[in-house]
């Protein structure tokens, strides 16, 4: 087996979503300072608070301010933080109970060490220098002994936050499996591979490693091309962004000889009005390229059209 | 209730679990075990009335990632098929209910989970609270972490219990040759306060899949069908801070929905991802300790994430085909701190 591929894989997406009324007014809260919960039907005070209740699913919206001290319910010491978690030296993860609150709220407490952290210790909330109505506008929660004033707020507030921006990143590394790592090495070689079903005998490029027909794995490599027929195609009128090919331009199916599914390529050396299926093209390659920059006539006579009539 | 039909699980297979599978994509991880559940019962992919699938986009860093391991069932020409982007024990869920309508007589449910490409810690915030949680990252382990301390100071488990839990899941597993983690394995330092290595999981990949069929169609298919005699799913607030994390109020129910409680069960085979865990559910289900609880070991010797629920039913059920277990139990969760439970109850026929 040759050596696995591999390639770093980043997703990265920054999602925005907008906020009830509830939602809303606590996290415009949060910015200015003020921790609002929200009274159920039976005159419990959910913090964070939610526009259903969680036992009746009765909507809820009756806002009421809490404390911006409380008590840990239970944590979890957090030696080594991990990337965006709130802090970047070791915390307590916390459960915290806000003073007026029935429910906790989860976040970071900084705390010298896991000694200094027990279930029932009073703790407040520590700031964000910058506020701008998120969770993270609760810097963490440090220990406090005290308690704190309420503002008197009703969780009205001018320039309300309706909705929020959380970005999100996770990295990969992508490895693309036997049967498209073979196809990638040919590729390295301007070859094309693809793999025969041993059950229909078709071969599919690029190869997954299985027949979608037959269910059953692919195996068989075989060679196929260098030369195609265009099946059918589409002339594409909008520029993509980051991509340096003059509009318009074709864009084509093309089953290279020899394979029984057609891979899809641009179309070039020709006007994009002259392409056609049935269309005998090559692949060109660009310097360094790793795989065909995009295909080109061959000055062949066009193919039949029941000879790919199948492969459309 | 009683089903309106009598449905079984006639064929379970599974990989063995790897902390790496990067020479195979998912479709090529997961094909030999459908051949391997196919060849058990003799059927053909084309003999399969409904196929149905569990995995996960964020696992694979793709969008619409099931549609390719669908090549790997022979989708073409057209099948009855719906996937899940949960745990395939959900997937398992919705070919039961499409065969007690009656449209089809047998199911094919599969389930696979490759979280090597990726931090399975840090993809799976990716499933909590977008607004008051998912900006703080708390990762999978913080998050069972803080359960397990709930417990500690509700005074229903400490440090020496867990680790007993973390070594007799690891002891079962030396005779369960898929498992990751088996035998002797170090309980280690502290991965997030009170939870140390031993406690968690292994990361890795796998694929598992199970035959369902009804009524005859499943004695033609298996000597000893195990029969599921009840199945439910149920989901508690997703605030972390509404739930009384050192309970499992939806396992319960799920489980008296299922008809757990009627009869008690031999075998229990819980998808307990952490030690902590198993103590809950112990609790909810009422075990007592002449159940056998996670004979293959469980979560803590192989944990396939998005397989590992239909695995804790495949075993349950493979331990009733060998005539081990004449009436198990089943269990699967999803989401943080046992957020959402699934109890499948199944039974053979008497001997
Ligand atoms: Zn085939």
């Amino acid at each position: 087996m040759p050596e696995v591929l591999k390639a770093p894989l980043v997703v990265e997406f920054p999602f925005t979503r907008s906020l009830g009324p509830v939602q809303s007014a606590f996290l415009t809260g949060l910015r200015e300072r003020v921790v609002l919960g929200v009274k159920t039907g039976d005159g419990r005070t959910l913090v964070p608070p939610v526009e259903y209740d969680p036992v009746t699913a009765e909507e809820i919206r009756d806002l009421v301010e809490v404390a911006p001290t409380g008590t840990v319910t239970t944590w979890a010491w957090n030696h080594a933080p991990r990337r965006g978690q709130p802090l970047d030296t070791p915390f307590a993860w916390v459960l915290v109970k806000l003073d007026g609150a029935d429910t906790a709220l989860l976040h970071a407490l900084d705390a010298p060490g896991s000694d200094a952290v027990r279930t029932g210790m009073r703790v407040r909330i520590r700031w964000a220098g910058e506020r701008c109505g998120a969770i993270t506008d609760i810097a963490c929660f440090e220990p406090y002994d005290g308690s704190a004033e309420l503002t008197g707020h009703d969780g009205l507030f001018e320039d309300m936050v309706t909705g929020i921006v959380a970005p999100a990143r996770l990295d990969y590394v992508y490895s693309p499996g036997r049967a498209q790592a073979a196809y990638i090495d040919a590729l390295s070689e301007r070859r094309t591979v693809g793999e025969r079903c041993p059950s229909c005998q078709k071969v599919y490029v690029p190869p997954r490693g299985a027949c979608p027909t037959c269910g059953v794995a692919t195996s068989e490599r075989v060679e196929v091309g260098p030369r195609g027929t265009v099946t059918t195609y589409c002339i594409v009128n909008i520029k993509a962004k980051n991509l340096d090919i003059d509009v318009p331009y074709v864009y084509a199916h093309i089953a290279l000889d020899g394979a029984d599914l057609a891979l899809h390529g641009r179309i070039g050396g020709i006007p994009y009005d002259q392409v056609r299926m049935g269309l005998r093209v090559e692949p060109v390659w660009t310097e360094g390229g790793r795989y065909p920059d995009h295909y080109r006539p061959t000055g062949e006579p066009d193919a039949d059209y029941d000879v790919y009539k199948e492969l459309i | 209730m009683r089903p309106v039909r009598d449905i079984a699980v006639v064929a379970f297979g599974q990989t063995d679990h790897r902390r790496t599978s990067d020479e195979f994509s998912e479709v090529e991880m997961l094909m030999p075990v459908l051949h391997d559940v196919l060849d058990r019962t003799g059927m053909k992919t084309s003999d399969i009335g409904f196929t149905c699938s569990g995995s996960s986009d964020y696992l694979a860093g793709r969008a619409f990632s099931f549609t390719m391991a669908l090549d790997g069932v022979g989708a073409w020409p057209p099948i009855s098929e719906s996937h899940v982007e949960m745990d395939g024990a959900w997937a398992l869920y919705e070919a039961w209910t499409k065969l007690l309508t009656g449209d089809a007589d047998t199911a094919l449910v599969y389930a696979y989970g490759k979280s090597s490409p990726g931090s399975v810690r840090d993809v799976l915030t990716r499933q909590l609270d977008p607004y008051y949680v998912a900006p703080l990252w708390p990762d999978s382990v913080a998050l069972a972490a803080l359960q397990a301390q709930a417990l500690i100071d509700a005074g229903e488990t400490d440090e020496p219990a867990l680790a007993g839990v973390a070594s007799r899941s690891r002891t079962a597993a030396t005779s369960n040759s898929h498992a990751q983690l088996r035998g002797s394995v170090a309980q280690g330092d502290y991965l997030v306060r009170p939870l140390r290595t031993g406690d968690c999981p292994p990361i890795g990949d796998g694929a598992a899949a199970v035959i369902l069929a009804a009524g005859e169609r499943a004695r033609d298919l298996c000597e000893r069908p195990a029969w599921i005699r009840g199945i439910d799913h149920r989901i508690e607030a997703h605030g972390l801070g509404v739930r009384d994390l050192t309970d499992s109020p939806s396992t319960r129910l799920a489980a008296e929905r299922a008809g757990a409680f009627e009869r008690p069960v031999d075998t229990a085979e819980l998808h307990a991802p952490f030690t902590s865990q198993e103590v809950v559910l112990r609790k909810a289900l009422r075990l007592g300790a002449d159940v056998d609880v996670n004979p293959s070991g469980g979560a803590l010797a192989a944990n396939p994430v998005m397989a590992a629920g239909l695995i804790r039913i495949g075993e349950a059920a493979a331990r009733i085909h060998r005539g081990l277990s004449d009436r198990a139990l089943g269990h699967a969760t999803s989401g943080p701190c046992l957020q959402q439970n699934l109890v499948a109850v199944l039974e053979g026929d008497a001997r």
